[in-house]
């Protein structure tokens, strides 16, 4: 053992130090190289600068702190801090003492004092529906002030009826979860726990189905026909394909909600559409084209059609032709060389065409809100009632928020299936 | 490089221009209006002849009746319009949210001289509109007799257009549902009522197209789409007068209400908005609006002042006074919010 030890110790150190001596050696390379790339890395990233700047002060900080909106709301907890002092030894169950109502009314005072209490009322109300009227009628009472307070409290039966306080308790940390639950038509019940909110409330579900259909309706159309007109733009003559490739791109470059106001135009019941229907006989009456999904569909189709052709195009522009004259000559039929030589090489395009409609299409707004009906309405119109007529911003971040969620997800998968290299855009 | 005298005294000069060029468009008015047929009225009545008489140049800005937009101005400090005209809903939302100002009469008009609802804590109205039923005689060979028609299909087949906004829509829905008018809001205010509403409006929701802009629904008239809808009295007397539209309109249960005119919190030049807003609360002035789209004035007094043939056509002429709601500002000040997230709710369901 003794005799063994020394060169059971030796030769591994001499190993060591043999690999440690060259593993230095490489380190350093690597370490320079290193040192090097980061130099240029550094280099162009100087140069990026301006714009990395740019985005983050007009893109990345905005998005960032409209989104934040979702999960923290502190309007509850800024205007109520008498009563947040007073919650904090209430275990949730029941009423809380008669000092949580005094604290609760000198709140609401204060509040109207400040020019608050709307602000309060509203935040309240979103929670819990009806609170808006209860809190400004309160307020009104107390300011009268011909009665102690605590009367007064105890005299609208709201502030005594089972799912109020838990509700302002809740308000009472700025970081809320309400909205994002809503969003996904959730909400605590009173033990705790999450439940669905009652029918006639939920939508969001609905509509993040609906959104998602659609887009999904439109990616697939828009493959059917962009493919094989991709297919003949490639292989016809240079001058030709110049021609055609203009057509498409010509109305990608007028605006959205020209080509929407066209549509709408054709697809009206005495519209072109119908009157070359009638005409050819297709149909024997007039169809209601407009204010149906079938119409919206149809619209985005239309303008999503560049966005699914053009990658795919890029793609099969760079194929040979060669390459199925080849498969033919192995003895391949056509449709098996399509399918193994033509297909795999196409396919990243495809994926990519799809991909960039189908994250367009999640986000459309104008189309639906002037083509579709009141059922054919996407996330983004409700995101941008919440914003423009609800004033409700913390709503419109978490549907917002859902979205992006969503889109990211559906990103990730993509690339993970693919690689993200192989996504071919352009 | 060195600042010589003449490059400072160069400075100087530019500066001083520059700073001189703001003090004359200081002399400005940002207004934003809902656009359409009711804004070129409002310029050919009141813009222009304020300018002409003022010197003061507006600016005129087009935005579709809903506060977000001026929200963000005002939580961003930076307002550049000087005026917005807003729905009386709008104003007690904006009112209570903070995004107007409290408007002090003493710079405007006497208070009691408005008619009664349409002289607000931040809004002073503007014009009284009605709310009523339009058809084309052409497509419907019998006559609606009443605004409620809309819920009768089996007489009136087709689809018809009504707005995307519960207000009005509810009132009607209780109305038809054999509500008298003085009690629509009371039972609109309870739970019972507001399912009742909604159960009258399911009858015809299969066959309803919703508008959103004032001028959609003489389009929808006028491409067939629709065979009758709900519509703002002005719109359709201008697509009769100007373009030759055959349109008629029904006035029996029509909800009358008053356009508003608001200022922004923080609104670069209120001593300008508090003249237009005294400029346009004149009697003969308010009357003029009258002359170039039907709507009504607000002042009680102005009613001499009203074109003899534009008249007739009021929504507050005595004809059209037989069977008629005024909107409740309060109530939809009160229950707006939870009505609108009801109604959509409904509507996407």
């Amino acid at each position: 053992m003794s005799a063994l030890e020394p060169t059971k110790l030796d030769r591994p150190r001499a190993s060591r130090d043999w690999s440690a001596a060259d593993s230095g050696t490489a380190r350093s390379v690597a370490a320079a190289l290193r040192r090097a790339d980061l130099g240029d890395r550094l280099r162009s990233l100087a140069l990026a600068a301006p714009l990395l700047v740019l985005l983050a002060l007009s893109f990345g900080i905005p998005i960032v702190l409209l989104l934040s909106r979702a999960v923290y709301d502190p309007t509850i907890a800024d205007a109520l801090p008498q009563t947040s002092q007073a919650l904090a030894g209430w275990n949730g169950t029941g009423l809380p003492d008669d000092a949580a109502f005094l604290a609760l009314a000198a709140d609401l005072r204060s509040n109207q004092a400040k020019g608050t209490a709307y602000e309060l009322a509203k935040s309240l109300n979103a929670r819990l529906p009806g609170a808006r009227s209860q809190v400004l009628k309160t307020v009104r009472q107390l300011e009268a002030a011909d009665r102690p307070p605590l009367e007064v409290m105890k005299a609208v039966p709201f502030w005594s009826a089972p799912g109020t306080w838990p509700v302002i308790e809740s308000g009472t940390h700025s970081v809320t979860s309400f909205y994002l639950l809503s969003a996904l038509d959730l909400r605590w019940n009173a033990d705790g726990g999450i439940e669905r909110v009652p029918p006639e409330q939920a939508i969001f579900l609905q509509v993040f189905m609906r959104t998602f259909f659609v887009a999904a309706a439109v990616t697939l159309a828009t493959l059917i026909l962009g493919f094989p007109l991709a297919y003949l733009i490639a292989s016809v003559p240079k001058g030709l394909a110049a021609i055609l490739i203009v057509a498409v791109l010509l109305p990608f470059w007028t605006s959205i909600l020209v080509r929407t106001a066209a549509w709408t135009v054709l697809l009206q019941k005495f519209g072109l559409v119908n009157d070359l229907l009638l005409w050819l006989g297709v149909a024997d009456d007039r169809l209601d084209l407009m204010y149906s999904r079938i119409g919206l569909i149809i619209a985005m189709t239309h303008i999503q059609l560049p966005f699914t052709l053009l990658p795919i195009y890029s793609v099969m522009r760079t194929i040979q032709p060669s390459q199925m004259k080849a498969a033919y000559s192995l003895g391949a039929k056509p449709f098996t060389a399509f399918r193994r030589v033509y297909l795999p090489q196409v396919f990243p395009g495809v994926m990519a065409g799809c991909l960039l409609t189908f994250i367009i299409c999640l986000g459309y707004y104008i189309t639906p809100a002037l083509i579709g009906g009141a059922s054919d309405q996407l996330i983004s119109n409700f995101i941008a009632s919440y914003v423009n007529v609800e004033l409700n911003w913390e709503m419109a971040a978490a549907l917002s928020f859902i979205l992006l969620v969503f889109t990211l997800a559906l990103f990730g998968i993509f690339a993970r299936i693919l690689g993200l290299d192989r996504l071919k855009l352009v | 490089m060195k600042i010589t005298k003449a490059r400072l005294f160069a400075i100087a000069a530019a500066t001083a221009f520059i700073t001189s060029g703001h003090a004359a468009f200081a002399d400005e008015l940002s207004i934003m209006a809902s656009g359409g047929a009711w804004q070129d009225a409002q310029r050919k009545a009141w813009f222009e002849p304020f300018s002409k008489e003022t010197g003061i140049k507006i600016i005129e800005q087009e935005y579709l009746g809903d506060l977000g937009k001026v929200k963000a101005m005002v939580d961003t400090g930076n307002v550049p319009i000087d005026l917005v005209t807003v729905e009386t809903a709008t104003v007690l939302q904006g009112c209570d949210a903070g995004i107007l100002e409290r408007l002090d009469y003493s710079k405007i008009a006497p208070r009691e001289k408005f008619i009664e609802g349409s002289a607000l804590d931040c809004g002073v109205g503007l014009d009284a509109y009605g709310d009523v039923l339009a058809y084309d005689p052409n497509v419907l060979k019998e006559a609606p007799t009443s605004v409620l028609d809309i819920f009768d299909t089996t007489k009136f087949p087709g689809k018809r257009a009504m707005r995307k906004f519960p207000a009005q829509n509810l009132e009607w829905a209780l109305m038809a549902d054999g509500v008298a008018p003085a009690d629509v809001y009371e039972v609109l205010a309870t739970p019972e009522g507001v399912d009742r509403a909604f159960k009258k409006l399911d009858t015809i929701k299969k066959d309803i197209v919703w508008w959103d802009a004032g001028a959609q629904p003489p389009q929808l008239l006028a491409s067939k789409e629709v065979v009758m809808t709900t519509a703002w009295n002005g719109r359709i007397q201008n697509a009769i007068d100007k373009d030759g539209a055959p349109f008629k309109i029904v006035w029996n249960n029509q909800i009358l209400e008053y356009d508003m005119i608001a200022i922004p919190k923080g609104a670069k030049s209120p001593d300008l908005a508090y003249k237009y807003l005294a400029y346009i609360s004149q009697p003969e002035i308010n009357a003029k609006l009258a002359s170039y789209i039907t709507y009504g004035p607000v002042r009680i007094d102005a009613a001499s002042f009203v074109a003899p043939d534009a008249l007739p056509k009021l929504p507050n002429a005595p004809d059209h006074m037989t069977a008629y709601l005024v909107a409740d500002t309060e109530f939809w000040g009160d229950y707006g919010e939870d009505l609108v997230k009801r109604f959509n709710a409904w509507l996407a369901q």
